[in-house]
């Protein structure tokens, strides 16, 4: 099969030579793709902006020796102008990205590829605001990928909650009786904002006070550093302000 | 693979930007082969280069000496201030005769998935300058992709206050691209045509 087509979402680019970039796309098909795309950083390039991370787009590629070719883009849907527009908005979407690259590897997922079209989407439509759309994909994503945290019964003897004592290690709220010592305990606000971002409770979510927001995010911040290996880098630029 | 010294000079071309394998290996071979080629001189000029060139403390362009010819040049005018991600940038806005301002290099654009937030570039300098009410338009010029608008829009947001008119090159910039691929013609009119900003 050396020439394919698929739909693919730019996770990021590296400046390859003198005009050409790789570009890192996770596709609805074909998993997660790195192929270059030539001539791409000189003004008069064929593919404009189509390639620039947060775009969708119906690529052709044909495969390469070591990395694919890139011989056409059609944008599907370009949400970078309306996110870059938007710093929250960009720093958001940057932590999203890098997380998918991180999660997936060469196999990709359906699901993963969905999920962040979605939130990207959401971001440049303002749906709700950059940080909670943030934390409710990297929940989300980190679900897909097998770490689904627990936010009502114990995560490790399954006793019914609601509980309070969060522990990342665990996978998620626990017991009083199996909390270890120094372990965080939260607002029960706070806790069932966290299960209202995990399940997609938007009405829950708007109405939450900044306080809960904002040891949501710590929360989901800690949550997701712990099971990505090395970390987010983008994770400590993200502005939350918005 | 070859032998000693001349496949360290291979692997030493070869970690010089936009220089693959195959075109290292052309350059070695043409310093080997080429006795016009003038080795010494180009030694020189490294090492030169590496001792003499700093950057300008008040703009961040590269100079020779403390300060660059653009920020000591009487000529200028000192109340435009155009904002540019790399000194190569300056260049090619040079080549374009259409701006007598000054300039300020923020050495990249905002990037968090690489790492980089607002303290990693010269931000706080720009502000520094601002501080004197000397200046009364910034014009942002950062590369028409999406780090670069992205960078517009958080200088922007920052550079809010009285008396300062913030203006973003005009859109007719092709997007997706380096500033300085942009042809003399296209990046002039993009200068004539720059718009005021609101955050
Ligand atoms: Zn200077």
């Amino acid at each position: 099969m050396p020439l394919y087509r698929d739909e693919a979402v730019v996770l990021r680019t590296h400046k390859l030579g003198e005009a050409d970039r790789i570009v890192t796309m996770l596709s609805r098909q074909h998993g997660k793709i790195r192929a270059v795309a030539k001539g791409v950083r000189r003004t008069a390039s064929k593919f404009g902006a189509r390639l620039e991370p947060f775009m969708v787009a119906d690529v052709q590629l044909y495969e390469g020796r070591s990395l694919d070719i890139i011989t056409q883009a059609e944008s599907l849907a370009s949400y970078g102008a309306d996110i870059s527009a938007d710093y929250g908005c960009y720093t958001a979407a940057s932590a999203m990205v890098e997380t998918a690259d991180k999660i997936t590897d060469d196999d990709g997922s359906l699901q993963q590829y969905l999920l962040l079209v979605g939130a990207l989407r959401s971001l440049a439509r303002r749906e709700h605001g950059p940080s909670v759309t943030l934390d409710s994909y990297l929940l989300r994503s980190l679900s897909i990928a097998g770490w689904a945290p627990s936010f009502v019964d114990c995560a490790v003897t399954g006793e019914p909650g609601p509980h309070t004592y969060f522990v990342p290690q665990l996978g998620g709220v626990v017991a009083d009786s199996v909390a270890p010592p120094g372990a965080a305990r939260l607002d029960p606000a706070t806790v069932s904002l966290l299960g209202a971002l995990l399940s997609g409770d938007w009405t829950t979510v708007d109405t939450a006070s900044d306080l809960s927001r904002n040891q949501a995010s710590g929360v989901v911040a800690a949550y997701t550093q712990f099971h990505l290996e090395r970390g987010l880098r983008s994770l400590q630029h993200v502005d939350r302000r918005a | 693979m070859y032998e000693g010294i001349v496949q360290e000079l291979i692997d030493e071309l070869g970690r010089l930007p936009g220089i693959g394998p195959k075109s290292a290996q052309r350059i070695a071979f043409h310093i080997l082969q080429t006795e016009t080629f003038d080795v010494r001189r180009l030694a020189e000029v490294l090492l030169e280069v590496r001792e003499k060139v700093r950057f300008c403390t008040i703009c961040g362009n590269v100079s020779e000496q403390e300060t660059c010819s653009i920020c000591r040049d009487p000529r200028r005018s000192h109340t435009t201030i155009c904002v540019v991600e790399e000194a190569k940038d300056v260049v090619a806005i040079e080549r374009t005769r259409e701006f007598r301002g000054l300039y300020h290099v923020l050495g990249g654009a905002i990037s968090p998935i690489d790492g980089i937030g607002p303290d990693d570039l010269r931000i706080r300098e720009l502000m520094q300058r601002l501080g004197d009410g000397t200046v009364t338009e910034v014009i942002i010029a950062t590369d028409p992709n999406l780090e670069g608008e992205a960078t517009a829009t958080y200088l922007t947001r920052l550079l809010v206050q009285p008396n300062l008119r913030v203006s973003r090159l005009a859109s007719g910039l092709p997007v997706g691209g380096d500033l300085e691929y942009a042809d003399e013609v296209t990046l002039g009119r993009a200068f004539e045509g720059r718009r005021t900003v609101e955050a």
